[in-house]
């Protein structure tokens, strides 16, 4: 009944919009709708320059330097003397490498393993606990990691592990800055992992254990077979982000401009570096311009490992 | 019939790809009729009611060529905005997609971005269109409710409703009864044929049953192409392809 | 053999079991030890006063100039970076919906950025600032946070839209509306938990972040009245405190850390909250 009534009625609603009421408001609603675009697009084009606007920003300042020495001579000497000009970055770099491969020695066995108990053997409750750990641990700044080494780590090293082996220690040392950094990058690693894990078509697994194959031969031989350039890109994303950590790193690691020769000895890596010296060598321009090229290099190292890492990653999802 | 259809499609193609996945359809489809387009699974009819729609915009890897002509407009190729062809066109999916809002506010959205705004205009509209999908008498008490909250049965037809709100000359409903229950199913189909007086009716199905009980006019389409076409009664009683007649037999089923 | 199997898979489960915990365990001596050293410090002088003379020798004061400090950068960068990121989010998968490559070669970038660490972020950002004659101050630390965290929301959001079913968007289209009433009246209804999550998300990075800050927003003892005075942050005042030699200096620092644990355990437990409540709209697929 209702049906028929609003055939008739149909044209008083027709006319309630008027054909100038129609316009005014298609006008109106295309004009909103530009303007959101314009504004997206905007942003979008903030997003997107960003990276070169980052790149070419500190490639210009450290210009000066670059120009002043050979790049060669700058990363491969340890002459590290700033009131003479001498800028070697060999100590540092050093540094940044001893502390980021032992972080990531400790990091990616733990995050390797939790991440196979998590997606293959354990049960919800276990899920439901670890997940917000790994949620929060990943929140935790970075500086309070820092106070946690100093208070927790940089003690037990001095007072424990170093006595143990024979060793002394103050305890600000590079063993000290690669286990902060390693817990820091734990839920960063294990997050990747568990994702490229759930990936794993089940019938992989299924298949495997067909064929009689037990749970732990399908997981060592078919799934982390697998799974393996995902587990080199995670650990690869891992390393992007120790490379370039630094407030937790500086507060244990010492700060020693020498070339470390153990891991109880302090270091000196890269991103302390700058964070240290920032701010006082205004006054010197190539001072300057050698802290902004230690910056540059962590980008594009960052960058090189991140780029590697993902690019593996994509290749493998889009495998499936 | 020729004289008053509603939409024509001419010579139309589309293709993923090298793959095709529709294959020269010519369609008339008359106006004010239900209009059943009858099919296995995978043999185009929903892509091809997509592409009455222009939703195929949405899957750039879909290569579209002919022409669909709708009230004199080639909507393939027009001018005119198509978010106002659009709104000529009433969608019902296979399953409901109540939009993230409250029952009211489902109803109510179409009216909004078209401009209307006034509080006792919509609360007029929403009421007369929930009333035309028989929803009225369950949600009136609870408008503010999420839709989410529905029933399946009832998000579908609140999903009719909020097509119907739009004014439009046409639905085209994709299998819309496959995710209810029969009962259901029996309400939308019952609403379908009163709603035949006002609207062009364009429905995707592959229950043989249903077709029976409300078609005005047959499609049939197998592998991406159109076998046959005519009057319900036509295509039941006297199937003219071989193809066509073992499907009404059931043995695609 | 066959007991040798069985050893080693018995072995590595072990091990396994060993992994969780040690995570586990980890996040829970960091928190405890930062309780046991950081509560006897903290009164309720140390979070609502101001440094007085001395606070740097252990004498009286607070840190209320590096919490509301913080506060104020974290809040305007991640409303500036809500401004910026959203868009871009509903962009991505509403109007470039077609241009999957495309779509997809932002994503890369934007992974790419969320990788570049934040003292790359402070150096850029300190190189803008004096380029643009800018002193250290609140706003040269909003604009740096703020680039530094849209990488972060822009992602975060585009996990979470990414998930809404192509259907809605077909049902969107087909009642006439355009990408925008799309995007800001469907699809952010639709997301509106993952969203505030991700927003969470951004504004804990942003609190937390020491790097990014430490060249450009200065430190003063003062709450900054305006945009282009020197500003204290948590980060920094926990970082210089520690290295004072002063044990009272040092508890405070530690008080101090304790003030930032909560907010970020306070701003998770906020997103997890917002995410279960506001479900009720959300259509379930």
């Amino acid at each position: 009944m209702l049906t028929l009534q609003k055939r008739k009625s149909k044209p008083k609603y027709k006319n309630f919009q008027s054909r100038d009421v129609v316009r005014f408001f298609k006008v109106k609603r295309h004009l909103r709708s530009k303007l959101h675009t314009t504004w997206m697009v905007i942003g979008l084009i903030v997003v997107i320059l960003l990276p070169f606007i980052l790149g070419v920003g500190l490639y210009i300042k450290s210009l000066l330097l670059l120009e002043d020495q050979s790049l060669f001579n700058l990363l491969f000497s340890s002459d590290w003397r700033p009131l003479a000009g001498k800028f070697g970055f060999l100590t540092f770099i050093i540094s940044s490498v001893w502390v980021t491969i032992i972080a990531l020695l400790i990091a990616g066995p733990i995050c390797l393993l939790t991440a196979i108990h998590l997606t293959q053997y354990a049960k919800n409750w276990v899920l439901k606990v670890v997940h917000p750990v790994i949620d929060i641990l990943a929140g935790i700044p970075s500086v309070i990691f820092g106070v946690w080494g100093i208070l927790i780590i940089v003690p037990f090293i001095s007072d424990y592990i170093a006595p143990f082996l024979g060793k002394q220690s103050s305890g600000y040392s590079i063993l000290a800055g690669s286990i902060v950094l390693a817990v820091m990058i734990i839920p960063f690693i294990l997050n990747i992992l568990i994702e490229v894990f759930r990936t794993l078509p089940d019938e992989l697994k299924e298949s495997s254990l067909s064929l009689g194959a037990t749970k732990w031969q399908t997981i060592k031989f078919v799934l982390v077979k697998k799974a393996f350039p995902g587990i080199i890109s995670a650990f690869g994303l891992g390393v992007s982000r120790a490379f370039g950590e630094t407030i937790a790193v500086l507060m244990v690691v010492g700060n020693v401009t020498t070339i470390p020769k153990g891991l109880f000895q302090p270091g000196y890596p890269l991103p302390a570096l700058i964070a240290n010296n920032y701010g006082e060598m205004l006054s010197i321009p190539l001072y300057d311009s050698a802290l902004m090229l230690a910056a540059l290099v962590l980008f594009v190292v960052v960058m090189l490992f991140n780029l590697g890492s993902r690019i593996a990653i994509s290749r493998l999802e889009e495998k499936g | 019939m020729e004289e008053n259809a509603k939409i024509r499609v001419n010579d139309l193609n589309l293709s993923i790809g090298k793959q095709k996945i529709l294959k020269n359809i010519n369609l008339e489809i008359p106006e004010r009729k239900i209009t059943i387009i009858l099919g296995p699974s995978g043999c185009g009819k929903t892509t091809f009611l997509k592409t009455l729609n222009r939703l195929t915009d949405l899957y750039p890897e879909m290569h579209v060529t002919g022409s669909i002509t709708i009230d004199n407009d080639d909507i393939l190729h027009t001018h005119k905005d198509i978010t106002l062809l659009r709104q000529k066109m009433g969608l019902l999916s296979q399953r409901p997609y109540p939009l993230p809002m409250n029952i009211y506010n489902n109803v109510a959205y179409g009216l909004r971005i078209s401009g209307r705004k006034k509080r006792r205009f919509l609360d007029k509209r929403v009421e007369h269109y929930l009333k035309q999908a028989n929803l009225w008498d369950e949600v009136k008490d609870r408008l503010k409710d999420p839709a989410s909250a529905l029933s399946i049965g009832q998000q579908q037809r609140l999903c009719l409703a909020r097509g119907l709100a739009v004014d439009p000359d046409i639905i085209l409903a994709d299998e819309p009864t496959s995710a209810l229950d029969p009962i259901s199913s029996e309400a939308i189909e019952k609403k379908f044929v009163e709603l035949k007086q006002q609207y062009t009716i364009v429905m995707v199905t592959h229950v043989l049953r249903q077709a029976r009980r409300i078609a005005d006019y047959v499609v049939f389409m197998y592998l991406g192409e159109v076998i046959e076409q005519g009057t319900a009664e036509e295509i039941f009683q006297n199937p003219q392809q071989e193809i066509t007649k073992q499907y009404l037999k059931g043995a695609f089923n | 053999m066959r007991r040798f199997r069985h050893t080693e898979e018995k072995l590595f489960r072990v091990l396994m079991f060993l992994s969780t915990n040690i995570i586990v365990i980890s996040l829970g001596i960091i928190i405890f030890s930062i309780l046991y050293k950081g509560l006897p410090s903290l009164t309720w002088e140390m979070v609502s006063q101001t440094p007085k003379g001395g606070f740097y020798f252990g004498k009286e004061g607070g840190i209320l100039n590096a919490i509301i400090g913080s506060l104020y950068l974290a809040v305007a960068s991640t409303v500036l970076a809500l401004l910026i990121g959203l868009p871009v989010a509903l962009m991505m998968n509403v109007h470039l919906i077609k241009y999957t490559k495309l779509v997809n070669g932002i994503r890369f970038l934007l992974d790419l950025l969320w990788g570049v660490p934040s003292i790359v972020y402070g150096a850029f950002g300190f190189t803008v600032m004096i380029y643009f004659g800018l002193k250290t101050s609140l706003l040269a630390g909003i604009i740096t946070v703020t680039l530094f965290i849209i990488p972060i929301m822009v992602r975060a959001m585009d996990e979470v839209l990414k998930t809404i079913p192509r259907g809605l968007m077909e049902t969107a289209m087909s009642l006439g509306s355009t990408s925008s009433e799309i995007s800001y009246r469907v699809y952010l209804k639709q997301v509106i938990p993952g969203l505030v999550t991700a927003v969470l998300l951004s504004f804990g990075r942003a609190i937390g972040d020491a790097a990014s800050v430490l060249f450009t927003t200065g430190y003063t003892d003062h709450i900054p009245t305006a945009l282009g005075q020197p500003t204290a942050t948590l980060p920094l005042a926990i970082f210089f405190q520690l290295s004072s030699p002063i044990p009272e200096v040092q508890n405070r620092a530690y008080a101090s850390a304790l003030v930032l644990t909560i907010i970020i355990l306070a701003t998770s437990i906020l997103s997890r909250y917002f995410s279960k409540k506001y479900q009720k709209n959300r259509i379930k697929q």
